[in-house]
């Protein structure tokens, strides 16, 4: 399944709730639009909810990559939220596990931003 | 009764990087490979599959992908051939290096090699062969089927 997201909004935080896979093509696209529609609007304290992603590949690893960078350079923050196993080992091995600021509970995840 | 072989010769297209991916998981579990084992074999196909769409035939239609799984004694040999102009893996910069940390793309034969148990790649004028290989473990290794 390709990657379908829904955006909301919690206490100023946009929570990006994505399902299904995020994989070369539509599914990086997809994700790549979401973030730059939420910063072309202004709004740039994201939390991509990633616990219904049941399939990354190394162009969505990419993905995750340049969407952390957009949003920090342009002076934003971008967290993840409720990684599944898979994702997780993903983001261990390739050691991007640290890079980014990994939450599992979407309360404190929201409090979290400044 | 379990093939020993199967090949495919595919068109340098995205939706046949998802082709090899779903071939590689209906085969691996054929052969009797665990669930994770499964996932990493085809998720190796996938991005060396990605990598000969993309890297090597660069999507033109006249060049085309084969996708080859032979099952020896004790080994799933996974072979994948484009028709590019030759991947030299002495310059594939390390993913794992603070200063590459952060590039967007380079993370495909890093995420091969930790999937698969040996991976060799034979770059020619012709194109680019990678070989990707997983050791056969439990059930599997007897030549039996998965429970089913």
């Amino acid at each position: 399944m390709n990657l379908k997201t829904t955006t909301r909004q919690v206490d100023g935080v946009n929570i990006v709730d994505c399902s299904g896979r995020i994989t070369l093509g539509e599914g990086s696209v997809v994700l790549r639009d979401v973030v730059k529609d939420l910063l072309g609007k202004g709004q740039k304290k994201i939390l991509l909810n990633l616990g219904d992603v049941n399939y990354i590949d190394s162009s969505g690893i990419g993905e995750l990559v340049s969407a952390y960078t957009t949003v920090k350079n342009q002076g934003g923050e971008l967290k993840l939220l409720n990684l599944t196993k898979k994702v997780h080992d993903l983001l261990q091995i390739t050691k991007l596990y640290t890079v980014f600021d990994v939450k599992d509970d979407e309360t404190s995840a929201v409090k979290a931003f400044r | 009764m379990t093939p020993e072989r199967r090949s495919f010769t595919l068109d340098s297209t995205l939706e046949n990087v998802d082709n090899a991916e779903q071939a590689a998981n209906e085969i691996a579990t054929q052969f009797g490979f665990n669930e994770e084992e499964v996932l990493q074999i085809a998720m190796a196909v996938r991005e060396a599959a990605v990598n000969a769409v993309l890297h090597g035939n660069a999507y033109d239609p006249a060049k085309k992908v084969s996708l080859d799984f032979e099952r020896t004694a004790g080994d799933l040999v996974i072979t994948i051939r484009d028709q590019g102009k030759g991947l030299d893996p002495s310059k594939i910069p390390d993913p794992l290096a603070p200063e590459n940390l952060l590039k967007t793309s380079g993370r495909g034969i890093f995420l091969i090699r930790s999937f698969m148990d040996d991976v060799q790649i034979n770059p020619s004028a012709s194109g680019t062969e990678i070989k990707l290989i997983k050791h056969v473990h439990g059930p599997a290794a007897d030549g039996k089927e998965a429970s089913q």
